[in-house]
């Protein structure tokens, strides 16, 4: 409950009765138990099943239930390849979800076709065209790490959510400088990319090739024991 | 070895049945484009047998015309052939005589073209779905 603050001024009653906004407790429930959708298309999903295993255990951050169906799921994290004829099924699970629904673009290839953008014909060059996106995680795959700090920033997101207004984002993300490097978050009003390391939001829209070519900490692999700049891993 | 595409029916046939020769697995089937051949355009269609009983194999191909390749399907030989067949016509566009079900397995239903062919030409959107980014 920490994210609630409670706003009786009243100094009698005020750790007696506890006020607060309705916006906050549902938001607060809301981004506390997140169902995401289990959906993996390639190799992205071996990252996301390693980032719901003991390891390193989303439901630590109020995420656990992968749901098997779109109707109980309010995060899609798209894992893998999307190729042309999965799309019309990405669409259809997307508009199945009930609102709100948050969208997670998870490795290069749902970013921009990642090794895929330029020969890939079967490829779909970004789940962006399909669907919106509201957070972009470079790597290929992203380390379980990556996926985690993205589901943050989906939380945060959640954290905004008015209830009265039934439309989304009605105030304007603010981009995030994103605790773990190379994380992205879109402004999805005006499809602003901002992150941390200046080049490499041209890699995620493709312009340096495919994922496979970032160099940086989200492009490591599991295994090594010890994370970027020398932190060890979470065992 | 190469056989001729008239003859491949009847040789596959003696592959498995002969008991000297008893390649009871078919593990690959595979095409390879060549545009550019000496004696014309070709599509050479590649099976991969192997022997569990005897402990061998054989690499079979077969040369087809590139303008209209077609070939007795091995299907009702080898059952594997089904979908190794499905994907060798969905890519390459060899056309397998007598498969059951011959249809695209890799690409869309109703995708265009075949793509392994040396001058494909990806689409520019499929769909609506733009293919094309830079
Ligand atoms: S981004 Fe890399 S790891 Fe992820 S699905 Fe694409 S090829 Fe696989």
């Amino acid at each position: 409950m920490s994210e609630l603050e409670n706003r009786n001024p009243d100094p009698l009653t005020k750790n007696v009765v506890f006020l607060t906004a309705v916006d906050d407790i549902i938001n607060a429930t809301r981004a506390n138990s997140v169902w995401p959708l289990t959906f993996g298309l390639a190799c992205c999903a071996i990252e996301m099943m390693a980032t719901g295993a003991a390891k390193y255990d989303i439901d630590r951050f109020g995420s656990g239930p992968f749901r098997g169906t779109p109707r109980q799921s309010d995060l899609m994290i798209v894992a893998g390849t999307v190729t042309h004829k999965m799309a019309p099924r990405v669409k259809r699970l997307y508009d199945q979800m009930p609102e709100p629904k948050y969208v997670i673009a998870m490795g290069g290839c749902v970013i921009r076709g990642g090794p895929y953008v330029k020969h890939g014909y079967h490829v779909v060059k970004g789940v962006d065209l399909l669907v919106p996106v509201d957070v972009y995680i470079p790597g290929c795959p992203p380390r379980p790490e990556a996926l985690l700090e993205g589901l943050f920033k989906v939380q945060k997101l959640m954290k905004r959510e008015k209830i009265l207004d039934r439309t989304r984002r009605t105030t304007k993300p603010e981009v995030y400088h994103a605790v773990y490097p190379g994380l992205i978050l879109r402004n999805a009003e005006d499809g602003i990319w901002a992150n941390h390391w200046g080049s490499q939001g041209e890699a995620a829209r493709g312009v340096g090739g495919g994922g496979h070519r970032w160099r940086g900490p989200v492009c490591g692999r599991q295994g090594r024991g010890v994370g970027r700049r020398g932190r060890a891993l979470p065992r | 070895m190469v056989v001729k595409a008239e003859a491949w029916a009847a040789v596959a046939g003696l592959c498995r049945d002969d008991s000297r020769l008893g390649f009871d697995l078919l593990s690959c089937i595979t095409g390879v484009d060549y545009p550019e051949r000496e004696d014309g355009a070709e599509i050479e269609v590649i099976y991969n047998l192997d022997s569990i009983a005897n402990h061998h194999e054989l690499t079979v191909k077969v040369k087809l015309p590139r303008d209209d390749p077609r070939i007795a399907s091995v299907e009702e030989i080898w059952r594997t052939a089904d979908w190794h067949e499905r994907e060798t016509y969905d890519l390459l566009g060899v056309v397998f005589e007598g498969h059951h079900n011959l249809v695209r397995i890799l690409c869309a239903e109703d995708w265009v073209g075949h793509p392994l062919r040396k001058d494909y030409e990806p689409p520019d959107s499929f769909h609506g779905i733009k293919n094309v980014i830079y």
